[in-house]
């Protein structure tokens, strides 16, 4: 039954629905308890759940990481919120050294269920470190799976679909579209929704692949539109580690052009990657170079530039003509 | 066995009592002048008047957010009026009344927080550091600084001093307990505030701690006090003494400013969702500025005349704030590209110098933009 609802909400709603089938899935975070987090997605849960299962942790990122660990160790499924993208960093070295190595270190006796869930991303006006894209860490440390949504029907699989996943598994979400309204249909079971590693399809098209994901999956279907031109695919990549590569290749054989666009610093992020894969697979059917679309190799900057700092449809576009008049 | 716990309380430092009556305290003679005391009571009406003005700012869409400093006054006017010109300074990101107190021009941060810049302010002219914004990073900064005074000979007769403000929930970080170890390790001469505000945007003190913060710095092998952080003569008596501690080569102190954050968390975050208005109604009895105020009256030290003089002074600074920070300049496009790097930077030039052919491929193209 479809109904219009928001990202925030229907994470909100998959966290619940994994709580209910699984008493060991936990939650855990600065804020999430009696405040419902600072974005409100884990709002009612511990009223609903108790402290026992909703923690308000201290405030330190490497603790919280730290000790899902630990809970992970003794059987237990944490789901982490980090607060904001740039206050990930002091758990960085529980992320890298220990949760993303544990399994292969153990042998495979040992599994690493935990989540965390990072809001990212900018556009919300805010101050320093609320509004980073950082997802190219994540995507080149092996041991990690990191995927991130679009849409509030995605968000409420995917999310449950990370917590049921025995890897460590990073969950962004695009700040920005938490609140935005969309159709969804949050009923159903989990086994009826697409994996959480596949690429989708967002919008068919013939002259050229657009690669999004996150927040800027609603800016590619917008230039989409907007170009008369040309005819977009619009491919919202979904996971970004593993990539499917299967969806991608096949897109760009059919079109022969491929733009990729996302918030984060151009060079050495995702793009780079995809773009680089997409030449070694695909070459042969390229009728261009592979675009990419990025923030700039700066800083993210102060809230009043942000909309410079931005890929927006413009941008976008812009990237598009690049791919047919280079 | 027995625990002590978080609810238990410590001897609390206190020189003015909420009713505005003195108290004498052995080790905290207080020897300030009645004019020296009008300023405490001046730089706290001014600061409050720039901070409620600075959350109006906001309501109207003039900064992006906000973090009010309502009801710490005392403890940051106390403790900034108590640093020397060659002491430095280490804030997070609510300390509005030790800026001022360092000279900092409010606009600086209205600058900061309209989303301007992400700096602001020169922290060498100041003896004031940037704020930071991530908990905790800035005590380790100020502890390396102090390690750098140490190793300059400047601690002794004349030396200088280094004070790093953080939060309640910032002693959870692992950064800041870092930070009291290696300050203890090389008897830097370093001031840890701590205004234990009661709360961590939606976390109680209990959620970070089971003993009394001050406690803390014993384990690290310092001195812990907790002073009255809405007492502004007490926390600049403390906050002076720790700080000639240092400077004489005695090393850290801890200092837990028992205050309370009688506003929201910023101006984005709603507290009736976690705490109780009762709570509130309560610390309002502790108000910092009105016991000052009674304080002065009682003693004759500031009559009806300087209290309403500080008023008009305090509605003037409200029209120049709103008025400096409406006509703050906006940054630039390519501002985005200035200081990345100090040395040049041959790829980011680059990148500049297509962004700025990518924007004059507008211009001319009429105000939907390119297309
Ligand atoms: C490393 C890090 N994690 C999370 C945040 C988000 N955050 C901003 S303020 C805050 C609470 C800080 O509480 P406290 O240290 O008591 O300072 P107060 O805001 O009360 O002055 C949190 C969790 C942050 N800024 N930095
Ligand atoms: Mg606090």
């Amino acid at each position: 039954m479809a109904e219009k609802t928001t990202i925030g909400k229907a994470i909100n709603e998959g966290l619940r629905r994994a709580m209910e089938a699984d008493p060991k899935v936990l939650i855990m975070g600065e804020d999430v308890g009696k405040l419902g987090g600072v974005f409100r997605v884990t709002d009612g849960l511990y009223k609903d759940f108790g402290a026992d299962r909703v923690i308000d942790t201290p405030l330190a990122e490497s603790g919280i990481v730290g000790t899902a660990i630990g809970l992970a160790l003794r059987g237990y499924r944490p789901v982490c919120e980090i607060q904001f993208d740039g206050f990930f960093f002091p758990a960085a070295n529980q992320t890298f050294t220990q949760l993303a190595k544990m399994h292969q270190r153990s042998g495979g006796r040992i599994r690493m269920p935990v989540v965390l869930r990072i809001p990212y991303g900018g556009g919300i006006g805010a101050v320093e470190h609320h509004s980073e894209s950082p997802e190219a860490y994540f995507a080149h440390t092996a041991g990690l799976r990191v995927i991130t949504v679009a849409n509030p029907q995605d968000a409420f699989w995917m999310i449950q679909q990370a917590v049921s996943c025995d890897d460590p598994v990073v969950f962004f979400e695009p700040k920005r579209r938490y609140h935005e309204r969309t159709e969804a249909d949050l009923s159903g079971t989990l086994d009826s929704a697409t994996g959480m590693d596949a690429a989708r399809v967002a919008r068919s098209g013939t002259d050229v692949t657009l690669l999004a994901y996150g927040p800027m999956v609603k800016t590619a279907l917008q230039a989409a539109e907007a170009d008369t031109e040309h005819s977009i695919e619009v491919v919202d990549l979904r996971s970004l580690s593993p990539v499917d590569y299967g969806t991608v290749f096949a897109s760009v054989r059919r079109t022969g052009r491929a733009v990729i666009a996302h918030e984060a610093p151009v060079s050495a992020g995702l793009g780079a990657e995809i773009a680089a894969r997409i030449t070694e697979s695909c070459f042969y059917h390229l009728e261009a170079p592979v675009i990419r679309v990025g923030g700039f190799d700066t800083p993210y900057p102060p809230s009043r530039l942000e909309e410079h700092y931005l890929p927006d449809l413009d941008r976008v576009l812009d990237g598009v003509d690049r791919a047919f008049d280079f | 066995m027995s625990i002590t716990t978080a609810q238990e309380e410590p001897e609390l430092i206190q020189l003015l009592t909420p009713d505005g009556e003195l108290r004498e305290h052995p080790d905290y003679p207080l020897d300030l002048t009645a004019a020296e005391k009008r300023g405490l009571y001046r730089d706290m009406v001014l600061v409050r008047r720039f901070d409620s003005e600075a959350v109006s700012l906001q309501r109207h869409g003039e900064l992006g957010l906000w973090a009010s400093l309502l009801g710490q006054e005392a403890a940051q006017v106390g403790s900034g009026r108590a640093l020397g010109a060659d002491d430095m300074a280490f804030p997070s990101y609510r300390e509005h009344g030790v800026a001022w107190c360092r000279g900092v021009a409010p606009k600086s941060l209205l600058a900061l927080f309209r989303g301007v810049t992400n700096g602001g302010w020169s922290p060498d002219e100041h003896g004031f550091h940037l704020y930071t914004i991530v908990i905790g990073a800035q005590t380790l900064h100020a502890t390396g600084y102090a390690m750098g005074v140490q190793r300059d000979g400047a601690v002794g007769d004349g030396g200088s001093a280094v004070i790093s403000y953080f939060g309640d929930g910032a002693t959870s970080q692992g950064d800041t307990n870092e930070a009291f170890n290696f300050a203890a390790v090389n008897n830097a001469p370093v001031v840890f505030f701590c205004q234990n505000n009661q709360w961590a945007i939606s976390e109680s003190n209990d959620r970070q701690t089971r003993v009394p913060l001050y406690r803390r710095a014993s384990g690290f092998g310092f001195p812990g006090l907790r002073v009255d952080g809405n007492d502004v003569f007490a926390s600049l008596a403390v906050t002076r003494a720790a700080l000639q501690h240092a400077r004489e080569g005695q090393g850290p102190t801890l200092i837990e400013a028992f205050t309370y954050r009688m506003g929201a968390h910023t101006t984005t975050d709603d507290p009736t969702r976690y705490r109780i208005a009762a709570e509130l109604e309560e610390w309002k009895l502790k108000d910092p500025i009105s016991r000052l105020r009674a304080h002065l009256a009682g003693t004759g030290e500031g009559d009806e005349e300087f209290f309403a003089a500080v008023d008009a002074e305090a509605e003037r600074l409200g029209e120049q704030v709103r008025q400096e920070c409406r006509s703050l300049p906006d940054p630039q496009p390519l501002d985005i590209f200035h200081e990345v790097y100090a040395e040049p930077h041959a790829h980011i030039d680059r990148q500049r110098a297509e962004f700025a052919d990518y924007l004059a491929s507008f211009e001319g193209a009429g105000a939907e933009g390119g297309r």
